[in-house]
């Protein structure tokens, strides 16, 4: 198919192309909007798709920057948003009702970076409400499908950017990972996904769901690309005070120009994080694991008992800060209105949130505010914050004598729509690998690293805080090795 | 009557010498503009938006912690004090917890001041760094008569510092004292304009035996923390009387009727469900920036009176009374610097001046702008130069506030230049003696009925006979009377 040369040509690729012949654009854009007027009715990954003529016009303004001989790093790629990044007007909903006609009045600094370097965001991609789960079923928008079987999830909650970037509705995406958002989609759908260091990247203008433990990072068919958006999104923000100060300025050059060497490289598998992962998991990734020793990798297994508490830890965490966090979702101000004319504000406050919250998040929320109360918080909260810091020393610690932490990114392949929304508890532990990333703060990437059953199947890289140059450079290494990059997923 | 009373004030102070508000940069003066337009996504809360904060926030915290003798914390930690409210537009307020995971700003330090000639000392339990609400708006002005309710918020994030005294106040007096020099302090240190509406604002706690602890919420000023505590006072120890119980409750000070109305029973602590904000991670507040603040801290009050004392010869409640409002002693060395008498000049502020200010209803900082420095130096030397009496001057001054002339102008229009022509005041003095024979005959049996001649000399000049030559010429007279 000559269309998919240029839908599924790397990033770092398109751009310089476009360099050389801009009106390359529009053929590209014109090319994309057929794909997604031929895929988004079977997988749903859009909440809000800007218009073709819309997107023209900014296709338009970054040729005649180009032509202007203004240097842009990204010119015309088209981008992918979560739906939880806000986009100045552009409806910006957490695929909640609450905020169904939310219109945000300025940029997250994120979309303020991809714009300055010529990208363009094509749409605002399906989410789980408030990314408060890990199939993108709970969405006030419907489900998001997966590419390889649409019957099957996507993975979430940054289903719809994972979707959209494996199909080619876009080339790259956005996505937010607060315990396993980004790497869980990236992981069923065959894409990379990072989450990185905490503090690498500024969350200004990310709506925030569990604030101590996300970060926004890019999905993309390949680590290079992922590499290219990470370079441009990351870096100090004087509107977030989270941010660490530290400049990506030349990542991607650098894993460009790396030849990391598998010899030698020590890895370590944590044996809690890979006990009672499913069979057909395990044995794609040991078949993985196998590949890299003869390679030259030396890997030792480690047995982490604290690994045990990290679910429960992560849970109350995220929680008793959603709880906080989701607190000024009112109707007063923006988002679900309705009458309120001879009502108490209290009466009207019950409504819209009774209303315009989704039952995931109101289960969060009522749990959140539970473990925060006076009486409670001594137990819960304050017991899941020292878990957390035993949790990031001891990964420290075996992040001293290993050069990375290996898993696989899920422990069961991707499942069947509806199979497990029903039970929280059946949904929650899928997140016993990602989740240590978050509380910990450290990088981490999920990359290919085999099929089962015609699905991927993810494998998890974790190294220590700021180390992603190394960790992507190692990645890229991999997926040489493994041989699997840019893949066209076969269900649609 | 009241002594029994027990008291502790919680004073929130507007940042309001701060150019911006505390977590983003819209300015600080939201006063006078239009509804809603002194935001921008952080102070509206608008989802994704975060805050930063203002660090000469802290710097000024620091300050008032210093004045008020508090230990400082090593570390600045916000925490998010959760409770639905409209004026809210997180429906939590980023503050400070003294609690597992946070700490105030500063803690444990005290206040002296003078009560009844004695120094009393008030603790400080704490100084918090919070963010201000919005306002809440009531078309008709009243909670009760309005239909509706309109939110400002204009006001949402303007820094506050919020200073919570230990229960050591016994007296509604004391409360108004303590306020007084607490608002004196910071203006010394120019944290907080305490004159512009809303920009201090008093809760007070009072119980008294037998009863529960009861807050009044928003009291705007020290008149009338004193006012609402002895309101207060009084309407619990009727309804004890009454053998009522005394509830534990939170009441609303009515300024407009002078009485709290309840507003909500208090049967238990209220659950804020704080915790550390993990958008505003902890910042160091290292020794030498606490040492280089201290440094740099200006005269206080205190030692402002001493100065007082000793460089002008003032009386020490001369220089209190300047000392209490700024703007006052700032006005009174003003004053003097121009080279006018100090005593007069003393004597003409404290005494004529605040209350003119009072009889016309005036707010004292307005009035000080209104009327420059160099007219009260120019009064005083009317006065000192003996152009005028005292009692003119007393003629003089309201003039200055109505008409906004120098007094000289006004001396001259109004022709109330003293008369010191001697000749002239013999003739009147002629004039009362023929009209009062028997005003001077009680004047020769007792001198002390002296005073009734005066005073019909100065009748007949409207005041403008220089009192002293007056005097000396009925003297001379009554004297060669008695002689033949």
């Amino acid at each position: 198919m000559s269309m998919f040369n240029i839908l599924y040509k790397p990033a770092y690729e398109l751009v310089e192309e476009f360099k050389e012949n801009p009106d390359l654009m529009l053929d590209y854009v014109a090319k994309t909007y057929e794909r997604i007027k031929e895929v988004e009715p079977k997988l749903n990954a859009f909440i809000t798709l800007r218009s073709y003529d819309d997107v023209v016009k900014d296709v338009e303004k970054v040729m005649s920057r180009l032509k202007r001989g203004e240097r842009v790093r990204l010119p015309g790629i088209l981008v992918a948003v979560k739906d939880n990044i806000s986009t100045r007007g552009l409806r910006t909903t957490c695929a909640s009702r609450i905020l169904h006609d939310y219109i945000p009045p300025y940029n997250a600094t994120v979309i303020e970076r991809l714009i300055k370097e010529g990208a363009i965001v094509v749409g605002k991609t399906n989410m789980d409400e408030f990314a408060m789960g890990s199939t993108t079923e709970n969405s006030a928008f419907g489900p998001t499908r997966n590419p390889w079987n649409t019957e099957l999830v996507p993975g979430g909650s940054s289903g719809g950017s994972a979707v959209a970037v494996s199909t080619a509705e876009s080339t790259i995406a956005l996505g937010s990972d607060t315990g396993g958002s980004i790497r869980c989609p990236a992981s069923f759908t065959g894409t990379v996904g990072i989450k990185p260091t905490y503090g690498l990247v500024s969350r200004y203008g990310l709506v925030a769901y569990a604030n101590s433990l996300e970060q926004i990072g890019p999905i993309a068919r390949n680590v290079l690309d992922a590499a290219l958006l990470l370079e441009i999104i990351g870096g100090d923000d004087p509107r977030d005070s989270t941010t660490l100060g530290i400049s990506l300025d030349g990542l991607f050059n650098e894993v460009m120009d790396s030849e990391y060497s598998l010899e030698g490289v020590k890895l370590a598998i944590i044996k809690e994080m890979v006990y009672g992962a499913d069979e057909e998991v395990l044995k794609v990734f040991y078949e993985a694991v196998n590949k890299l020793i003869s390679e030259g990798c030396v890997v030792n297994e480690v047995s982490l008992p604290i690994v045990k508490y990290s679910l429960p830890a992560y849970y109350i965490i995220a929680m008793a800060e959603a709880s906080s966090n989701l607190a000024r979702f009112d109707g007063l101000r923006y988002g679900l209105h309705i009458p309120v004319s001879g009502r108490s504000w209290y009466d009207v406050y019950m409504e819209v949130r009774t209303k315009g919250f989704g039952i995931e998040v109101k289960r969060r929320v009522l749990l959140g505010s539970f473990v925060l109360s006076a009486g409670y918080n001594e137990q819960f909260y304050l017991k899941a914050l020292r878990v957390r810091r035993l949790i990031r020393d001891s990964l420290m610690k075996v992040l001293k004598e290993f050069d990375f932490i290996i898993s696989p990114t899920m422990p069961v392949l991707p499942f069947k729509i509806g199979e497990r929304i029903e039970d929280p508890l059946k949904l929650y532990v899928i997140d016993v690998e990602t989740v240590l990333a978050n509380l910990a703060g450290i990088p981490a990437v999920s990359i290919t690293c085999g099929f089962s059953n015609d699905l991927p199947v993810g494998l998890q890289i974790m190294s220590p805080p700021l180390t992603e140059p190394k960790l992507l450079s190692f990645s890229k290494s991999l997926e040489e090795v493994l041989g699997f990059r840019d893949l066209v997923p076969k269900g649609v | 009557m009241s002594e029994e009373a027990i008291i502790g004030l919680e004073v929130h102070v507007q940042l309001n010498t701060l150019r911006t508000k505390l977590f983003c940069s819209c300015p600080s003066d939201y006063r006078g503009k239009p509804p809603n337009t002194n935001v921008c996504p952080v102070c509206l809360g608008l989802p994704g938006a975060l805050p930063v904060v203002n660090k000469e926030a802290v710097i000024k915290a620091i300050k008032v912690a210093l004045a008020l003798n508090c230990k400082i914390s090593n570390v600045l930690i916000f925490s998010r004090k959760h409770y639905f409210y409209p004026d809210m537009t997180k429906n939590y307020q980023i503050s400070q917890y003294e609690g597992v995971g946070g700490i105030p700003i500063a803690y444990s330090g005290f206040l002296t001041m003078e009560v009844e000639g004695r120094q009393k000392r008030v603790r400080i339990r704490r100084i918090n760094i919070e963010e201000d609400p919005g306002r809440i708006v009531y078309p008709t002005g009243s909670l009760l008569t309005s239909t509706y309710t309109l939110i400002d918020y204009n006001r949402a994030g303007i820094g506050l510092l919020e200073i919570v005294t230990e229960p050591d106040l016994r007296t509604p007096k004391e409360a108004r004292l303590f306020i007084e020099k607490l608002k004196s302090i910071l203006e010394h240190l120019d944290v907080c304009n305490c004159d512009l509406e809303g920009a201090l604002r008093v809760d007070a706690n009072v119980s008294i035996p037998g009863g529960s602890r009861v807050e009044i919420k928003n009291i705007g000023s020290p008149k009338e923390v004193e006012r609402a505590l002895a309101y207060e006072i009084l309407r619990q120890k009727h309804a004890l009387m009454r053998g009522e119980i005394v509830r534990r409750e939170t009441r609303h000070w009515d300024s407009v009727r002078k009485v709290t109305v309840s507003m909500r029973v208090k049967e238990f602590e209220e659950d804020y469900r704080y915790f550390p904000d993990p958008d505003l991670p902890p910042i160091p507040i290292p020794k030498d920036l606490i040492e280089k603040v201290n440094a740099e801290m200006p005269e206080l009050p205190d030692e402002r009176i001493e100065r007082f004392v000793s460089e002008y010869g003032l009386t020490r409640y001369e220089a209190r009374v300047l000392v209490m409002n700024k703007k006052l002693a700032d006005y009174f060395e003003d004053v003097v610097r121009l080279g006018a008498n100090v005593k007069k000049t003393v004597s003409i502020l404290i005494n004529d001046f605040i209350r003119y200010v009072n009889e016309l209803n005036l707010s004292l900082s307005d009035a000080l702008r209104v009327i420059k420095p160099v007219y009260i130096k120019e009064l005083v030397d009317l006065l000192n130069e003996g152009v005028i009496s005292t009692k003119i001057m007393k003629k003089v001054l309201p003039e200055m506030f109505k008409s906004r002339k120098s007094p000289k102008d006004i001396v001259k229009e109004l022709g109330l230049i003293k008369i010191s022509d001697v000749g002239f005041i013999k003739r009147v003095v002629d004039e009362v003696f023929n009209e009062y024979p028997k005003a001077v005959q009680d004047a020769l049996i007792n001198r002390r009925a002296i005073e009734f001649l005066v005073g019909q000399v100065m009748k007949k000049t409207r005041g403008r006979a220089d009192p002293l030559i007056t005097r000396r010429l009925i003297e001379e007279k009554l004297s060669k009377l008695e002689g033949s």
